[in-house]
């Protein structure tokens, strides 16, 4: 299937501050390296773009050097912490903005939805919104006739169509434009973040219009940060980092690299220790702790619904006492969440015995719900003295599975879910 | 893939790139958007008479405040001529016409600053935007023109030294013409004033000073030969002139001059128009 959308080297320039000031110099210079042919002086200037740093330039480049193909049928999401370029990569998808730099080929009737009831005036009632808006997302108002029963049922405020929107209430403002937008038949779909709005039933029918909506061989683009609706939806996805692509691909994958560019200094999810890094106390040396997930390798993303297992290697270096490893396990914002030890479990067989130990430890699917969690590893000699305490040893991401669609997205309150069993007697 | 949405031409493959021709105006989609730019006209309407009590009447207020206070401070105080036809209608004429011309000079040239949030967020051909600006203007103006040609009847029943002529065939050239000038300009300052702001204060001050440099509130008869061709250059000049001619049978009016305001306006709307598209591109950014 060929490519609806080509993006080459696209790069996109801002200029930081109040605009207005220094602009006549500017625009001198840049006359003047023009009628001497030369290349825009302002062009090469510029940091990428980090708000934590303070660069020293007034230009900063949003989008550097993005290259990608979207096919016909094809659900893409684009993930990256705020601030990335995602809505930027839209605005110039869309024709808002231009590029400083580079090109993009589209091929068909594009519509884009960066913001749900653009051009609403409060005034009017919601039968001549519903028209303006139309219009505004580009369709005929012929298109719109036809469709008007149509949108009025999706959004469920019949009774107020004929009110002026400045009565709403603002879900109901909100239905009604997400309802004109979900009406739109365009070959290429873009949209910004509009599932934030609303409550979780609008929510939940604005997702499977856009399954619909992709079900019918058009193209979608989408940009969100529930994660767990972009895994349902996306079959690809491209993850954005100050304004370049880090990832391109696999779903899984992509929210992990998402997840990770979120700063977490120099953790990891496997971890060796050897030479600079080594740890290692008299009784023991520590080797490696890892998480992963059953029959993967260390690295790979670890969904909800797989069986997780940690490992932890140790060289014992002494005879006649017993070494036990006992794990804390936190949640993103630091609370205990449980602690796991081996000294209640009955392996015995490194009893006085010196040479490498493996421990696993095997934990049930879907006990963690989609997080981060981070490890503290003890080993306690003897059953009663703590010989070694490793704060933050290693973290890991657990994801979301998929859903099935009209199931509920949101994020669960708890980080772990017991599956205690349940009974039910009956008692008449 | 059971239903690729239909689509009445060909899959159309667009390039979005760094440079454009400042040739390249697509006018063509301008027509592709025809219905959004009726639709932004009725919002406009729509949107004046919900707000208000008296809703179009207000249109009628505007010249009629400013044909007496005309009448008193140019007629009565300045003793200025009126080529012998009475004040009222001398001011009425002149201020109708010139009231088209400056609402889609001010209106348009707000079109950037104004409209930043929705073209921010969408896109649509941008020219649309002051298209419906001029023709809700148009609307405004039809008002404010019946209003004048009901003074005119009215005085022309009482015998008043008025002479209605042929010259008023040229009325829908005259219209063309002052739209075409103030959305030019209008689009011109509007763009201007999205890299210098200050401009956005110096527009309704120009204004004034170009009615003054019209024959708006004195016969173009008055001035001394020696400047005429001062105040023969301001484009609207001819046209205002032409209006006294065909509405009040006064002034003073050559072909020439109105070919040289038409040909004026086809110069700043096409240069307005080529401006106006190499900061669409961008302009969102800055504001
Ligand atoms: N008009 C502008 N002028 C200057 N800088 C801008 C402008 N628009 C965006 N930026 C900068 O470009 C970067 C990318 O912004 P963008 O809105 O694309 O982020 P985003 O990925 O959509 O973030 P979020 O998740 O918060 O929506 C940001 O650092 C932002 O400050
Ligand atoms: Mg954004």
């Amino acid at each position: 299937m060929s490519a609806v959308i080509k993006v080459q080297n696209i790069w996109k320039q801002y200029r930081l501050g109040q605009v207005g000031t220094g602009t006549i110099a500017d625009d001198i210079t840049r006359w003047l390296a023009n009628v001497r042919g030369k290349e825009d002086p302002f062009i090469n200037l510029g940091d990428t773009n980090e708000q934590n740093k303070t660069g020293n330039s007034r230009y900063v480049w949003a989008l550097n050097n993005i290259n990608f193909e979207v096919k016909q049928g094809e659900i893409i999401g684009i993930i990256g912490k705020n601030g990335a370029g995602k809505s930027t990569l839209l605005k110039l998808l869309s024709k808002i903005t231009s590029p400083t730099k580079g090109e993009i080929t589209i091929t068909g009737r594009l519509a884009s939805l960066l913001e749900v009831g653009t051009g609403f005036h409060p005034d009017l009632t919601g039968r001549e919104n519903t028209f303006l808006n139309g219009a505004i997302l580009g369709m005929t108002k012929k298109e719109v006739k036809t469709k008007f029963d149509e949108i009025v049922a999706f959004s469920g405020i019949e009774r107020y169509i004929d009110s002026p929107v400045k009565r709403y209430s603002s879900g109901m403002y909100v239905r009604l434009a997400f309802a004109v937008a979900a009406h739109l038949e365009p070959e290429i779909l873009i949209i910004d973040e509009v599932l934030a709005v609303g409550d979780a039933e609008f929510q939940k029918k604005c997702l499977g219009k856009l399954q619909d909506v992709a079900n019918e061989g058009r193209t979608v683009i989408f940009v969100s940060h529930n994660l767990a609706a972009i895994k349902t939806l996306c079959s690809r996805c491209i993850v954005l980092t100050n304004g370049h692509i880090s990832y391109e691909g696999d779903v899984d994958i992509s929210v992990v690299n998402y997840l990770k560019a979120d700063g977490f200094g120099g953790l990891k999810e496997y971890k060796v220790f050897d030479g600079q890094s080594s740890i290692s106390i008299p009784e023991c040396d520590l080797l490696s702790v890892g998480v992963k997930a059953k029959e993967k390798h260390f690295g790979d993303p670890i969904r909800m619904d797989e069986e997780v297992e940690l490992v932890i290697k140790y060289k014992k270096k002494i005879r006649n006492c017993t070494l036990d490893v006992t794990i804390q396990v936190k949640d993103s914002s630091g609370n205990y969440l449980f602690v796991c030890s081996s000294a209640r479990s009955t392996i015995e067989s490194n009893m006085g015995r010196i040479g490498v130990y493996e421990y696993t430890l095997e934990i049930d699917s879907n006990f963690f719900n989609p997080d981060t969690f981070y490890i503290n590893l003890l080993v306690v000699k003897d059953k009663k003295t703590t010989c070694l305490r490793q704060e933050d040893v290693i973290f890991f991401h657990i994801l979301d599975k998929e859903r099935v669609l009209g199931e509920w997205m949101g994020k669960s309150a708890a980080p772990l879910f017991l599956n205690f069993p349940w009974r039910a007697d009956s008692k008449n | 893939m059971n239903s690729i949405p239909e689509s009445k031409t060909l899959p159309t493959t667009e390039v979005i790139s760094s440079k454009s021709h400042w040739w390249d105006l697509r006018l063509n989609e301008i027509w592709q958007y025809r219905d959004l730019l009726f639709l932004f006209v009725r919002r406009d309407f729509v949107s004046v008479y919900k707000q208000t009590l008296l809703g179009p009447l207000w249109f009628l207020i505007q010249p009629v405040m400013a044909t007496l206070v005309f009448s008193i401070i140019f007629g009565k105080v300045a003793a200025l001529p009126t080529d012998g036809r009475p004040m009222v209608v001398f001011y009425l004429v002149g201020i109708t016409a010139w009231t088209y011309f400056a609402d889609c000079l001010n209106k348009t040239s707000k079109t950037f600053t104004e409209n930043a949030h929705i073209f921010g967020k969408v896109y649509f051909p941008r020219l649309i935007m002051p298209l419906s600006i001029v023709i809700s203007c148009l609307i405004k103006f039809a008002i404010q023109f019946i209003l004048m040609l009901a003074v005119l009847v009215f005085y022309v029943y009482r015998e008043a030294n008025i002479d209605l002529n042929a010259m008023i065939l040229l009325t829908p050239l005259l219209i063309i013409i002052m739209a075409g000038l103030g959305l030019g300009f209008g689009i011109l300052i509007s763009s201007l004033t999205t890299r210098y702001r200050d401009l956005q204060f110096l527009i309704q001050f120009g204004v004034q000073m170009l009615m003054y440099a019209a024959p708006v509130v004195y016969p173009l008869s008055m001035v001394p030969e020696k400047y005429r061709w001062a105040i023969l250059a301001n484009p609207m000049t001819s046209v205002i002139e032409t209006f006294k001619i065909g509405y009040l049978g006064v002034g003073t009016m050559e072909f020439s001059h109105l070919a040289y305001s038409f040909v004026f306006m086809l110069v700043i709307l096409l240069v307005g128009i080529i401006v106006f598209h190499k900061v669409e591109r961008n302009f969102v950014d800055t504001i």
